[in-house]
C-alpha cells in the first residue's frame, strides 16, 4: 500500500488533527474571544470527521498499525457524537462560569483524535500512542478550572494514577511481546493460536487487562473515578463518562479479542472477575453518595461491569452486546450529565442529591428527563438501558456464564435501590427551592435526544442491533 | 376481520396518555382518561365478540418484526388469556372514576400514570413473544411505583419501594431462564414453544424455578407475599384495585401460560410444593387477616390466601382445577376490586381505615351496607356469588387429585367466612356511637354508579358462570391434554435414556 492510500484509510482523524492545529491558531491569534467559534468549528470538525468515518471502507494501513473496519467505525461514531455532544455542554458551561478559553475545545478535538486512534490500532504500539493522546490531553481537561481546589485535585489524581496504568500496560505490552516476538495483533494472534502460551504472555495478558482495567474503571481499579468525576467541570464528566468510556471499552475489545481468541481460558477469568466486582461495587457503593457526580462515578463502574460481561464471553455475541450497550450508554449518560448541568440556583451550581427534592413538581419536564434516564440506567424496561443490558446477558448466557450472569441480575437489582431513590427524591418529597432552569440550545438539545433515545429505543432498536452486529463480526469473524 | 384489535386495546390508553401530556390540566385529564379506558373496555367487548369459542388456539393474531432474530412483536389471545383482557379493560373505567374526587394533586401525572399501566397491563395478556411478555411485565412496576409512592399514605415511600425490588428481583431470574430458553429453542415465540416443549427434565427444573422466582412474587404466595399488604394499605383505592384486580392475576396467568405446558415434568415434580405453599398461605393468612386492625390490610391478606385457591387449582393439571383458579381469578378481580372500592368510600369520608374508628353504619348508610354485603358474601364464597364456583371448583380439582390438600384447603373456607363476616360486624352493624359518624353521608350517585355494576356482574357471574366457561374450556381442555403429552414424551425420553444407559 502506497503512503498516500495509507493518510487516505486516516482521512477522519487527519480532519480532526489538522483542523484542531489551525483553531489552536485561530485561538491563539484571536485571544478568547474566538471561543464560540473555535467551539463551533470543532463541532463542525468533528461532524465532517464522522461524515469521513461513515464514508470509509475496510482497510489496513502503515504496516498493520491502524485498521479500519465495521467494528472501529461503530465505536467512533459514538465516540463523535459523545465529543460532539460535551462540546456542546462545555461551551454553555464555561460562557457561563466565565472561563471559556479557546484551548478547550481544541484539547477535546485532540483527546478524540487519540480516542479513534485507539479504536483503530491494530497493534500495541499505535494503541498505546492513540491512548496517551487520549489521557494527557483528558489529565488537563480535568484540571481545566485550574482556580477550582477540586478540579484541580481531579486533574492530579487522574495524572499519577494514570500514568501508573499506562506504566503497568506498557510492562505487560513489552513481556507480550518479548515471549511473541510482535506488536502486531494479527501476528500474535498466529503465534498463541491453538491455546499454547508461554507463561510470559499469560504475564503479559495480566498486566494488560490491569492496564485497561484501570482505563474503564473497573472495580479493583477504579478508586479514581469518583475523584475525579466530583472535580472535573461537568461537561468535561460528561465527555469522560461517554466519548472516552467508549473508546476505552472497545480498545479494551479489540487489545483482548484480537490478539487472544484462543487464550480466552487464561483471561476469561480475569474479566469475570473484574466485570462481576465491578457490578456489585458499583451499585452497593452508590447507595450512600450523597453527590450526584459522585453518584454517576458509581454507576459508571457498575455499568462497565456490565459491559465487561459481553467482553468475558468472548463471541461475536459479547462484542455485538457491549457495542449496543456503549450505543445506549453514551446518550443516557449525556443526558443525565446535562441535566445535572441544569442544576443550579440563582448562578450557583449544586449538586447534591438532596438538591432534586421534589423536582417533578417546580420543573415537570427536567424531572421526566431525569426519571427516564435513572430508569434507564437501572434497566427497567421497555427503556433503552433495558435492552443494553439485555444483549449483554444473552451472550453471557450463550456462552454459559450463568454464574456471573445471575449475580449481574441480583446486582442490577441492588443498583436499582438508588435510581429509585433518585426517583423518590423528585417524584415523592417535598419541593427544594426550584434551579434556574434549562437554559440554552444545547442542553435542551441533548436533553431531548436522550429522553427520545431512552424511550423511543424499543421501537427502533433493530437498526441500531444489525449494525452492532456487523461491526461485532468485524472484530470476530 | 383484519383490524388489530389487540393492538388497538394494547396502545389506545397510551394516546390517551400523550393527549393528556398535550393538555396537563386536572378537569380535562379526568375526563380523557374516563372516556379512554371507556373506548378501550368496548374495544375489548368487540374482541370478545369477535372470539371463536370453539378454537382452543391463539386468535386475532399480530405479528410484526422487532428485534431481529426471531424476537418478534406478536400478540394473539386464547381462551386462557382473553377474559383477563376483558377484565382489565372493564376495571380501568372503575379506577378512574374512582379516582374523580379522592385525588385532588397532580391529576394529569396520576391519570397518565393508569393510563401507562393498563398498555402494559393489557400487553401482557396478549403477549405471545417471551421477550415482549417480560418487557411488558416489568415495565407496568414504574407506573404502579409512582402511583404508590406520589398519591399513596403515610408509609407510601416503604411500600412502593418494597413493591419495586421484590418483583424486580423475582423478575430478573426469569429473565435469565427466557435467555436460556432463547438458546436452547432458538425462538423465543411462545407459540413455537406452546407446540413444541421440548427441553430437557433437568433444565426445566431451572427454568420452572425462575419462572416461579417471579409468579410467585406476583401472586404473591407465602412466603414472598409480605409487599401485597403494605402496597395495598398505602396505595390509593384505585391502585388497590389494579393491584388486587389485574396485577396479581399476571402471576397465576404466567403458571398457566408457561410453567404448566412448556415445564411439564418440573410442574410435576414442583406440584406438591405448590400445594404446601398454597394451603399455608390460605390457612395462614387468613389467621393473620382475622387479627387485623387496618381494612385494607385484611382485605390484602384476604387476597393472598384467596390467590392460594388459584395456585393450588391450577397445579392439580385436571379441568376443574385450572378451570376453577382461571374463574377465581376473574371473580377476584371484580370483588376484591369492589371490596377496595367500599373500602375507599368511606375512607374518603373519615379518612382513616383504622376498623374501630367505625361502626353501626348500617344506621346511617343503609345503601353502602347492602353493597358491602354482596361483596363480602361473595369474598366468602357464598352460593350465588361469583366467589363460590371458583372456591368450589378448585377444591374439586384438588379433592380429585389429593383429598387431604382439599380438607386443609377447606378449613380456609371457614376462615375466610370468619374474618369476612367479623369485618363486617365490626364496620357496619352495632350502635352508631362514635361521634365522627354522627353525619356520615350515603352512597352519592357516583359511588352508586361505581358499585352497582359490580354487583350485577358478581351476582350474574355466581348464578350463571356459562359465558365465561364457554370460553375457557376448549383452551383449557387443550392446556392439559398439551401438558399431558409433553410429560408423556419426557417420560418417554427418560425410559429411553436409562435404556440406552444399561444398554452400553
Amino acid at each position: 500500500m502506497t503512503f498516500q492510500a495509507d493518510l487516505l484509510v486516516l482521512l477522519p482523524e487527519l480532519i480532526l488533527a489538522i483542523g484542531a492545529m489551525a483553531l489552536l491558531l485561530t485561538g491563539a491569534i484571536g485571544g478568547d474571544k474566538t471561543g464560540p467559534v473555535i467551539s463551533w468549528g470543532a463541532i463542525g470538525l468533528v461532524a465532517a470527521s464522522g461524515v469521513a468515518v461513515v464514508t470509509g471502507s475496510d482497510a489496513v494501513a502503515f504496516h498493520d498499525a491502524f485498521v479500519s473496519d465495521g467494528f472501529a467505525r461503530f465505536a467512533k461514531v459514538l465516540i463523535l457524537l459523545g465529543a460532539a455532544l460535551s462540546i456542546l455542554l462545555a461551551e454553555e458551561f464555561f460562557a457561563r462560569i466565565k472561563l471559556a478559553r479557546f484551548e478547550l475545545p481544541v484539547l477535546m478535538l485532540i483527546a478524540t483524535l487519540g480516542m479513534m486512534l485507539m479504536v483503530s490500532s491494530a497493534s500495541y504500539l499505535s494503541l498505546y500512542m492513540g491512548l496517551e493522546l487520549q489521557s494527557l490531553s483528558l489529565y488537563v481537561l480535568a484540571s481545566f478550572n485550574r482556580d477550582h481546589l477540586r478540579s484541580t485535585e481531579a486533574g492530579l489524581k487522574y495524572f499519577v494514577l494514570g500514568a501508573l496504568s499506562s506504566g503497568m500496560l506498557l510492562y505487560g505490552i513489552s513481556l507480550i511481546y518479548g515471549f511473541t516476538g510482535s506488536t502486531s495483533f494479527a501476528a500474535i494472534a498466529t503465534v498463541t493460536a491453538g491455546g499454547g502460551a508461554a507463561l510470559g504472555v499469560i504475564f503479559g495478558i495480566v498486566f494488560l487487562i490491569a492496564g485497561l482495567a484501570f482505563k474503564v474503571s473497573a472495580v479493583p481499579f477504579h478508586m479514581w473515578t469518583p475523584d475525579v468525576y466530583e472535580g472535573a467541570p461537568t461537561p468535561i464528566t460528561a465527555y469522560f463518562a461517554s466519548a472516552a468510556k467508549v473508546a476505552a471499552l472497545c480498545l479494551f475489545l479489540r487489545a483482548i479479542l484480537a490478539p487472544f481468541p484462543d487464550l480466552i481460558h487464561q483471561w476469561r477469568q480475569i474479566v469475570v472477575f473484574i466485570s462481576v466486582l465491578s457490578m456489585i461495587l458499583g451499585a452497593v457503593a452508590a447507595i450512600g453518595q450523597t453527590n450526584i457526580k459522585r453518584l454517576m462515578a458509581y454507576s459508571s463502574i457498575g455499568h462497565m461491569g456490565y459491559a465487561l460481561l459481553g467482553l468475558a464471553a468472548g463471541t461475536a455475541l459479547g462484542a455485538r452486546g457491549v457495542l449496543i450497550y456503549l450505543a445506549i450508554y453514551v446518550f443516557t449518560t449525556l443526558g443525565v450529565f446535562a441535566a445535572i448541568q441544569a442544576m443550579r440556583r440563582k448562578g450557583e451550581a449544586v449538586e447534591t442529591i438532596a438538591d432534586l427534592a421534589g423536582l417533578a413538581r417546580t420543573q415537570p419536564v427536567l424531572a421526566l428527563v431525569f426519571a427516564l434516564l435513572f430508569f434507564s440506567l437501572a434497566g427497567v424496561p421497555p427503556l433503552a438501558g433495558f435492552f443494553g443490558k439485555f444483549y449483554v446477558f444473552l451472550a453471557a448466557i450463550e456462552a454459559g456464564l450463568v454464574a456471573p450472569a445471575v449475580l449481574g441480575v441480583l446486582a442490577s437489582a441492588i443498583g436499582l435501590v438508588y435510581y429509585l431513590r433518585l426517583v423518590k427524591i423528585m417524584y415523592f418529597d417535598e419541593p427544594a427551592a426550584p434551579f434556574d432552569g434549562v437554559e440554552g440550545f444545547g442542553s435542551k438539545a441533548i436533553l431531548g435526544l436522550s429522553a427520545a433515545v431512552a424511550l423511543l429505543f424499543i421501537v427502533a432498536a433493530s437498526p441500531v442491533i444489525t449494525a452492532a452486529d456487523a461491526a461485532a463480526k468485524a472484530l470476530l469473524p | 376481520m383484519s383490524l388489530p384489535i389487540l393492538s388497538l386495546c394494547t396502545f389506545v390508553p397510551l394516546l390517551g396518555a400523550l393527549a393528556i401530556l398535550v393538555r396537563p390540566e386536572a378537569v380535562s385529564a379526568r375526563w380523557i382518561a374516563l372516556g379512554t379506558t371507556i373506548v378501550v373496555f368496548a374495544l375489548s367487548l368487540v374482541m370478545w365478540a369477535g372470539f371463536d369459542n370453539a378454537n382452543p388456539g391463539f386468535q386475532m393474531v399480530e405479528k410484526l418484526d422487532w428485534l431481529g432474530g426471531g424476537i418478534s412483536y406478536h400478540l394473539g389471545v386464547d381462551g386462557i388469556s382473553m377474559l383477563f383482557v376483558v377484565l382489565t379493560a372493564g376495571l380501568m373505567p372503575f379506577c378512574i372514576a374512582a379516582s374523580w374526587e379522592s385525588i385532588e394533586n397532580r391529576v394529569p401525572e396520576y391519570m397518565i400514570a393508569f393510563l401507562v399501566l393498563e398498555t402494559m397491563m393489557i400487553g401482557v395478556f396478549c403477549a405471545l413473544d417471551l421477550v415482549l411478555f417480560y418487557v411488558l411485565f416489568e415495565a407496568g412496576l414504574i407506573p404502579m411505583f409512582l402511583i404508590i409512592g406520589i398519591w399513596g399514605g403515610k408509609r407510601r415511600v416503604y411500600a412502593s419501594f418494597k413493591f419495586f425490588l421484590y418483583t424486580f428481583v423475582g423478575s430478573v431470574l426469569m429473565l435469565l431462564a427466557i435467555m436460556s430458553m432463547y438458546w436452547y429453542a432458538g425462538t423465543t415465540d411462545i407459540v413455537a414453544l406452546l407446540d413444541n416443549p421440548s427441553f430437557p427434565p433437568g433444565m426445566q427444573m431451572w427454568l420452572w424455578l425462575a419462572f416461579f422466582a417471579s409468579f410467585a412474587v406476583k401472586m404473591p404466595m407465602w412466603p414472598v407475599h409480605t409487599w401485597l399488604p403494605d402496597a395495598h394499605v398505602e396505595a390509593p383505592t384505585a391502585g388497590s384495585v389494579i393491584l388486587a384486580g389485574i396485577l396479581l392475576k399476571m402471576g397465576g396467568y404466567g403458571f398457566l401460560r408457561f410453567s404448566l405446558p412448556m415445564f411439564p415434568s418440573a410442574t410435576e415434580l414442583f406440584a406438591p410444593l405448590v400445594f404446601t405453599l398454597s394451603v399455608v398461605a390460605i390457612i395462614y393468612t387468613s389467621l393473620v387477616a382475622l387479627a387485623q386492625e387496618d381494612m385494607k390490610k385484611l382485605i390484602a391478606y384476604s387476597s393472598v390466601a384467596h390467590m392460594g385457591f388459584v395456585t393450588m387449582g391450577i397445579f392439580t393439571v385436571n379441568h376443574q382445577g385450572v378451570e376453577g383458579g382461571i374463574f377465581q381469578m376473574l371473580s377476584h378481580g371484580v370483588v376484591s376490586g369492589a371490596l377496595f372500592l367500599c373500602v375507599g368510600v368511606v375512607y374518603d369520608r373519615l379518612h382513616t381505615r383504622e376498623i374501630d374508628a367505625y361502626g353501626g353504619l348500617v344506621n346511617r348508610m343503609p345503601l353502602y351496607a347492602a353493597f358491602f354485603m354482596v361483596f363480602t358474601m361473595a369474598n366468602v364464597g357464598l352460593p350465588g356469588t361469583s366467589g363460590f364456583v371458583g372456591e368450589f371448583l378448585t377444591m374439586l380439582g384438588a379433592f380429585v387429585h389429593n383429598s387431604w390438600i382439599a380438607i386443609f384447603a377447606a378449613t380456609g373456607v371457614i376462615l375466610s367466612a370468619a374474618y369476612a363476616l367479623f369485618l363486617y360486624r365490626r364496620i357496619v352493624f352495632g350502635a352508631l356511637v362514635k361521634p365522627s359518624l354522627q353525619t356520615i353521608q350515603d352512597l352519592s350517585a357516583r359511588e352508586v354508579a361505581l358499585l352497582a355494576p359490580l354487583v350485577v356482574i358478581t351476582i350474574a357471574l355466581g348464578v350463571y358462570p356459562k359465558p365465561v366457561f364457554d370460553v375457557t374450556t376448549p383452551a383449557v381442555a387443550k392446556l392439559i391434554q398439551d401438558h399431558k403429552t409433553a410429560l408423556a414424551t419426557d417420560k418417554a425420553r427418560h425410559v429411553a435414556a436409562v435404556q440406552k444407559g444399561t444398554a452400553q
